[in-house]
């Protein structure tokens, strides 16, 4: 009989209607602003409404996603940074859109240069968010944030970051990308102990 | 000519040669086999090319002309345009390609008599590289506008804000003079225009061409001047229609209703992906790839990869061509739940259709995010591996989506939609493409195989671990609207069944070949690697010369190849389904302008 697909459809249409309804009454008002909720609400469970109360309410970041770099540095006990960069350009190099600048420090009275940049500069206009500085550093100094709520009143002077505004904390690090955190410790400390022995022998 | 592919080169498929015996032969002194180190293929004298291509289409079965593309061999001082043809019963491909000196004027006879997929590559060709294709029925830009002035892919073409040929550029190490590209940019404040201009006005040079293009007779009635008196008017939809997809405008002659003519207009977001990716590396491409098809950024990586593998001689390992082929087809389930929904759009019914499939795509976004790190631009895929293993627990996931979530969720879609009649009374019968239509004008994909051609090129010259998997090609037999629609129907269900032999098959190991590199090294000569994207067929020819930045990078785009046959689908049809007609094409126009 005509019409008699669309009928169909129409049901399909309220089952989902319906769904939503059932949904709220399954979590008895504590569907929203609820971790233990939202994270079936976004698995392959889900059912009902999909959307989420942004800002209120926040999608959990997978540890692999990737945002704007941001340089890492460690703390000693007397409070002071060092970077873990050492200013050798492959970032620069590997950079595909180019939007990384660095200025290498040299001593002033050798000349040579200090493994330590003075200045790093990212474009974040430019930054496609590829992750192939953080893939490629050889040192674990460059990484991908997970911030992405970057917007800013003036683009002009403010999308060009510099190395204090890119700077972030190791702990920062362990925090927001724990297993590769560890993993990376984890090959650092096999290969200190793997020169400590080639040194002893 | 098996020690041509001596050295590290291994194709995937066997040498192109073996199928077309007897074409030097068949043209003495006027086809010859090319000679240079890692290139494959036959030189034809201009003069010769058409009768080769009508000879090698109706002799020797390569009825597909999938590919045209130009190169610049700036030091040589030639020009090439290398042709890749298939036969529709699958294969590897006959290369033939054409040289002709730098000097103008640089004419190449069109092949758009024989096959007429070639149309709009011609076209493009002509607007990149300068190259003329006589007999070519309308040969205009067709990217960059009409009045722009020279040709950009050529290598001696320096776009605006050049830097150096290639990428790296040494400013920005170790001396970091770092300066914003928009201080650099002329029009830094804001544009004036000259006294005399009015928008409203004004109309674009280069139009006055199209416009006189378009097949336009006065009617008078049934011709014997009895009839009524009707004019024919000439319409432009968009610019940017709201159902378009994007920044897209065709241009059709109306009589009445009905379509007499239409053309296709592009490149409003054309950037030159090309010339970008000829200053960039080898790897710094694999992210602007992601940028072409933003849907289906995966196999957009594959098809690249792929390419530049073959010109290595490298292959990954198990792990990661399970891995990749998992990424490859949750990337079509994606697509084509993407198309299904926003072709309801197209068709009237406004968004409830397209955010119950978007809903499904969110969680393969999901799973894209939490391997690659980004959603849709994954950059995941690296030569010789992937770019990472698979979280964990992202296994599990994936099993439950395609094993339990997405089956029940595509039956659900196929009740709601497929017996609808207002679906039906509007997609059946719409838009027919008949099967030698579709592989004259070089239709890939699912417009190639709803009109009952079953080309499907993870069949036709299996790539990846695609000869060990268990599934049917799709194929339906009318070419219209609702059978493209019921088509990718059908390649979700093939996809999942894929995915569940992936899944339940994947090894442990290594995911990279070799230790990952920043600097590959590439020797020189030239590979195609193509894929089925879920748009069709994703090509990358590549041209390496042994230095660090590809010397030709060419795309063979689907969406932008598939709108070729456009006109002829719409022929005839009313105005009002051009938009349900471009809806069940599929094309997304970052990779449609390139």
């Amino acid at each position: 009989m005509y019409g008699i697909g669309i009928v169909r459809g129409l049901g399909v249409t309220l089952k989902h209607f319906l769904e939503t309804y059932l949904d709220d009454i399954r979590w008895l008002g504590r569907r929203y602003y609820n971790p233990e909720a939202l994270a079936i609400r976004q698995s392959p469970k889900a059912r009902g409404a999909f959307t989420v109360q942004y800002p209120e309410e926040r999608l959990v970041t997978p540890e692999e996603f990737r945002y704007i770099p941001f340089l890492l540095y460690e703390e000693d006990e007397a409070g002071v940074k060092h970077d873990r960069c050492t200013s050798c350009g492959i970032c620069a190099k590997v950079c595909p859109p180019q939007c990384i600048w660095i200025v290498r420090s040299s001593n002033p009275e050798t000349g040579r240069p200090i493994p330590e940049p003075t200045e790093f500069f990212i474009d974040i206009d430019i930054c496609m968010n590829c992750g192939l500085c953080a893939e490629y550093c050889p040192f674990d100094a460059i990484k991908m944030d997970h911030d992405f709520e970057l917007s800013a009143y003036d683009r002009q002077s403010a999308h060009i970051y510099n190395k204090e505004r890119l700077s972030k904390p190791v702990s920062y690090y362990a925090s927001i990308r724990p297993s590769n955190y560890e993993r990376e410790e984890a090959a650092r400390a096999a290969k200190e102990t793997a020169k400590a022995a080639k040194r002893e022998s | 000519m098996e020690e041509k592919h001596s050295g590290p080169i291994e194709t995937q498929s066997p040498p192109a040669a073996a199928p077309a015996e007897g074409l030097e032969a068949r043209f003495p002194g006027s086809v010859r086999r090319d000679e240079r180190q890692n290139f494959d293929g036959y030189l034809v004298e201009p003069g010769k090319l058409v009768e080769f291509a009508t000879a090698l289409r109706d002799e020797f079965g390569y009825d597909y002309l999938s590919s045209v593309t130009g190169v610049d061999y700036l030091p040589e001082e030639r020009l090439e345009v290398v042709y890749h043809a298939y036969r529709s019963t699958g294969g590897p491909a006959l290369v033939f390609k054409v040289q002709t000196p730098r000097q103008d004027p640089i004419v190449v006879p069109s092949l758009t008599g024989v096959y007429h997929g070639a149309d709009f590559q011609e076209r493009e060709i002509w607007d990149l590289y300068g190259i003329r294709f006589s007999g070519h029925p309308d040969l205009r830009r067709i990217l960059m506008w009409e009045g722009f002035h020279g040709h950009p892919m050529r290598k001696d073409y320096q776009e605006p804000y050049f830097e150096e040929e290639g990428k790296p550029y040494k400013n920005r190490w170790p001396e970091g003079s770092v300066y914003r590209i928009e201080d650099k940019n002329p029009f830094h404040g804001n544009v004036q225009y000259p006294d005399e201009f009015t928008p409203e006005g004004w109309v674009p040079e280069g139009d006055d061409a199209l416009y006189a293009g378009m097949k336009k007779v006065s009617a008078g009635g049934n011709g014997d001047g009895r009839g009524l008196g009707t004019e024919q008017i000439i319409v432009n939809l968009g610019p940017q229609h709201p159902s378009t997809h994007g920044v897209f405008r065709v241009v059709v002659t109306l009589e009445g209703e009905t379509i007499v003519e239409l053309k296709p207009v592009m490149g409003y977001l054309h950037r030159n992906h090309e010339k970008i990716g000829e200053r960039n590396t080898y790897l710094m491409n694999i992210p602007f790839t992601d940028r072409l098809d933003y849907i289906c950024s995966m196999s957009n990586n594959h098809g690249y990869v792929l390419a530049v593998e073959k010109l290595m001689g490298i292959k990954p390992p198990e792990r990661a061509e399970y891995i990749r082929v998992m990424m490859v087809e949750l990337t079509r389930v994606a697509n084509h739940l993407w198309a299904i929904g926003f072709l309801l759009n197209d068709l009237g019914a406004f968004f409830t259709p397209a955010l119950y499939a978007i809903n499904e795509r969110e969680l393969i976004l999901d799973v894209f995010e939490a391997t690659s790190g980004s959603r849709m631009m994954c950059n995941y895929m690296r030569f010789g591996g992937v770019a990472r293993d698979l979280p964990e627990g992202i296994l599990e996931t994936v099993r439950e989506l395609v094993f339990e979530r997405l089956p029940r969720r595509v039956d659900e879609l196929d009740a709601y939609l497929t017996g609808n009649e207002i679906v039906r009374t509007r997609s059946i019968g719409v838009g027919v493409l008949t099967a030698g239509q579709a592989l004259d004008y070089t239709a890939a994909g699912p417009v190639l195989r709803a009109s009952g051609v079953p080309y499907d090129v993870r069949r036709a010259d299996p790539y990846s671990i695609y000869d060990r998997l268990d599934f049917d090609v799709a194929v339906r037999y009318n070419g219209d609207v609702y059978d493209r629609y019921l088509l990718r129907m059908d390649e979700i269900r093939q996809s999942l069944r894929i995915l569940r032999q992936v899944v339940e098959g994947i090894p442990g190991g290594e995911i990279q070949t070799g230790k990952p590199q920043y600097q590959v090294r590439v020797p020189a000569g030239e590979a195609y690697g193509r894929v089925e994207n879920p748009k069709g067929e994703l090509g990358f020819y590549v041209v390496s010369n042994g230095k660090p930045n590809p010397w030709r990078y060419h795309v063979r785009a689907p969406s932008f190849i598939n709108l070729t046959a456009m006109g002829e689908m719409c022929r005839g049809q009313k105005v009002a389904d051009v938009v349900a007609i471009l809806g069940s094409i599929d094309i997304v126009l970052g990779e449609t302008d390139r």
